[in-house]
């Protein structure tokens, strides 16, 4: 009896390992999932059914109209001039802000007096809330205010303009803001990407003749390759968001100067109570950033994280 | 929705927003739990009137009095509704003003909206009914409904009483004293053409003529309305406005005559990035500082102004006159364009809901509201309590006032109102044309507007 009690037990124990693995992936995964699934999987799903109604927020959903709000925002001028912000934004990013972030990288990776307090100095921006960098913008940038004395001061006074109130130049005023803000964090992920570039491969590039500058570019940049794609990844996918900044500063105006598609949303969605058009508005972003999203982890973030977000075997 | 009333809340929340980045805490409070549930037929003030309110029953009650002095009234006034009527517990929420258009059509989707809440009427109103969850107040305002005059009109729909009015607003000339006199201005002008002299000499004596917060865009909006009102007839505006369809040659007219005033350049440089009640050099602060003359704004400028500045002086150095009247315009003068603040009830709201806004309009708490420069009083009867001699004159126009135009953005249906709003911005920005700002009302109303 006992020894065949024993048997059971051994018959029941031999798939153990495999039931285990499973109720432990239930139990460390369900939390996770509920709350992935509950605050993201459904809402973007009830956003896309929003989208296909007409509906202002009150009553239930009872004008259909199909794709008739897909059909207004990808053909309406507003949206397009939104989109092309964004365009925008992302190219100064990646052409302007690249540049600089690795320029400051470099440089505040060598050894110098007073190395720590120049990296709190071009990190401290990025420390502000989005909220508070554009307040104190504003003030700076309203007539008269700081940057306009400053001009003044230093001779340049016919340099001043209208710097939120001009339609012609308001978006690039945003974008130096913009980069003023997040120039810290890029710079902050490169010099820990710098870390990792053993100082023996630079030494090893100097005796076989390199010059400084050779053994940057051949040495050190290629080397920071993951680094910079990791940057360029959250640096689009932020300018395709952006939001807080603009709608502090300027409202997307005047006359829609800086709207980005955001902003675009949340002034019909929210202020003109147009809900379905709203949702079909931030379906249209979200499919854009995904689409993004997937292109760049596939085509060039494979071989970066292969492994980590990928299935080894891939 | 209104973006025009206690701005001073919404200030405050973005700068608590600035620096902690998290801008939330609507701390609810409720009175006294309700203690005894006798009848409440002790009638020792004037919060007692309804036979109706018996029954046991708790409010919830939203309202954007986030901040003093308007947060503190309200608190008074349930308080002393409760004491007069023990049976009855209100459970204030406040919300800070802009989280209104959010969480309204939310509350009205759910199973357990608030019992009464912020309400500006209008096109806004109106939208709100298709949820099935707004109290139609016809038959229980109706005894004391005429004692608010026209102003209650704002808030019907087809008639019906879904709202009622605790204050009023109306938009006019806010101007400095001071300012007038150095460019050589003796009385405030009374027709068009006298304001654009009044312009020229303001810029002769090296001073700002007007302050406009364009950034905002309604403050751009409310020069067109004026323009409208003063250009159409009582009737065009009563029929067309409603109707969403501003056929009437008068409205482009607003928009030529705007496009003259435009060119007159009567406003600070680069405006359109001035927001309008935010910092000193907002156009609220440009007036309040004498950096600017004139600003067209709502009564309730004068609180906005206050903070904005460190003159002492400020109240006896302001003036205010309505938009002057436009010769050859079909419009009566004595038009005012303005709005206010209400309240409405919810379909499960007790009949004690009905009783408490009759409450907040008897004289006993309109007073306070006059006194306390909260608004322009609902009830006449309070108007003795407004101490400010300014707001004593914006009242006695609005109360003369042979119609209140209720803003057009406010009076439309809120997508169409925006719309109006933005069109009227681009062109201040330069952007499009009397026709586009009329059309687009007629083009959004009917879904053709992105």
């Amino acid at each position: 009896m006992r020894q065949s009690l024993h048997s059971v037990l051994l018959w029941v124990r031999r798939p153990r390992p495999k039931l285990r693995r499973r109720a432990e992936l239930f139990v460390l995964l369900s939390p996770a999932t509920v709350l992935f699934l509950g605050f993201v999987i459904a809402p973007i799903g009830i956003a896309v059914y929003y989208s296909f109604y007409s509906w202002n927020g009150y009553g239930p959903l009872t004008d259909f109209i199909g794709l008739k709000n897909y059909s207004d925002a990808l053909s309406g001028t507003v949206f397009h001039t939104a989109v092309q912000h964004n365009v925008e934004l992302v190219a100064f990013s990646l052409l302007l802000q690249l540049p600089l972030i690795v320029a400051l990288a470099l440089l505040l990776n060598r050894r110098m007096r007073g190395r720590s307090v120049f990296r709190l100095v071009v990190f401290a921006p990025y420390l502000l809330s989005e909220a508070t960098a554009a307040i104190v913008w504003t003030l700076m940038l309203s007539p008269d205010g700081f940057v306009d004395k400053m001009l003044r001061s230093i001779g340049l006074g016919s340099l001043i303009h209208g710097w939120l109130g001009d339609p012609g130049i308001v978006f690039y005023v945003l974008f130096v803001v913009i980069t003023w803000k997040y120039l810290g964090f890029g710079v902050i992920l490169l010099l820990a990407g710098l870390q990792a570039v053993p100082a023996e491969l630079r030494e090893a590039a100097a005796i076989d003749g390199a010059s400084s500058w050779q053994a940057t570019r051949m040495v050190v940049l290629p080397l920071l390759g993951p680094t910079i794609r990791i940057w360029i990844f959250l640096s689009v996918i932020g300018s395709l968001q952006l939001f807080d900044l603009v709608w502090i500063m300027t409202l997307g105006g005047p006359a829609h100067a800086s709207t980005t598609m955001v902003t675009y949303m949340i002034d019909h969605g929210y202020r003109g109570n147009e809900y379905g058009y709203g949702s079909a508005v931030s379906v249209v972003v979200f499919v854009i950033c995904f689409a993004f999203a997937l292109a760049y982890q596939r085509y060039v973030l494979r071989r970066d994280t292969d492994g980590a977000l990928t299935r080894a075997a891939g | 929705m209104s973006m025009r009333n206690t701005r001073i809340p919404a200030i405050a929340v973005v700068a608590a927003a600035a620096l902690t980045a998290a801008a939330c805490g609507s701390g609810s409070s409720s009175p006294k739990s309700a203690g005894s549930s006798s009848t409440s037929s002790n009638a020792s003030n004037s919060a007692s009137s309804s036979s109706d309110s018996t029954a046991p029953a708790t409010m919830t009650w939203w309202h954007n009095g986030t901040s003093d002095p308007v947060l503190g009234l309200w608190q008074k006034t349930a308080d002393a509704y409760h004491a007069a009527h023990p049976n009855v517990t209100i459970k204030i929420d406040p919300i800070q003003n802009e989280q209104f258009q959010t969480k309204v059509p939310l509350a009205l989707q759910g199973s357990n909206p608030p019992t009464l809440y912020q309400q500006w009427g209008g096109g806004g109103e109106a939208s709100q009914l298709s949820s099935g969850k707004v109290m139609d107040l016809t038959a229980a305002a109706s005894s004391w409904i005429g004692d608010l005059g026209p102003a209650a009109a704002g808030w019907q729909v087809k008639g019906k009483q879904y709202g009622i009015p605790y204050d009023l607003h109306v938009v006019g000339f806010w101007y400095r004293k001071d300012l007038f006199t150095k460019a050589g201005i003796t009385a405030p002008p009374t027709t068009l053409d006298e304001l654009n002299a009044d312009v020229a000499k303001l810029k002769t004596a090296g001073v700002t003529p007007i302050a406009i917060g364009s950034k905002d865009r309604w403050p751009d909006a409310f020069w067109w309305e004026s323009f409208a009102v003063r250009e159409c007839s009582l009737d065009t505006l009563k029929t067309q406005i409603p109707a969403l369809k501003l056929s009437d040659g008068c409205f482009k007219k607003a928009g030529e005559d705007l496009t003259a005033f435009l060119a007159t350049k009567p406003f600070q440089n680069s405006f359109l990035g001035t927001p309008a009640q935010q910092g000193a050099g907002s156009s609220a602060g440009m007036v309040a500082n004498g950096q600017a003359a004139m600003e067209l704004q709502g009564d309730w400028e004068l609180g906005t102004m206050t903070p904005l500045t460190t003159d002492k002086n400020l109240n006896s150095e302001l003036g205010w006159f309505p938009f002057p009247a436009i010769s050859g315009g079909q419009g009566d003068p004595k038009v005012a364009l303005g709005g206010g603040d209400g309240f409405s009830c919810t379909t499960g709201a007790p009949p004690a809901c009905a009783d408490f806004l009759k409450y907040i309009d008897s004289p006993e708490v309109q007073t306070q509201i006059a006194a306390k420069s909260i608004g322009l009083p609902v009830n006449p009867a309070a108007a003795s309590a407004l101490t400010d001699p300014t707001l004593q004159t914006a009242f006695q126009y609005s109360h003369s006032a042979s119609y209140i135009q209720t803003y057009f953005d406010i009076a439309m249906p809120t997508n169409v109102g925006q719309a109006l709003d933005s069109a009227v911005a681009d062109f201040f920005a330069g952007k499009g044309s009397p026709q586009t700002i009329v059309d687009s009302v007629s083009q959004t109303a009917s879904g053709n507007n992105k």
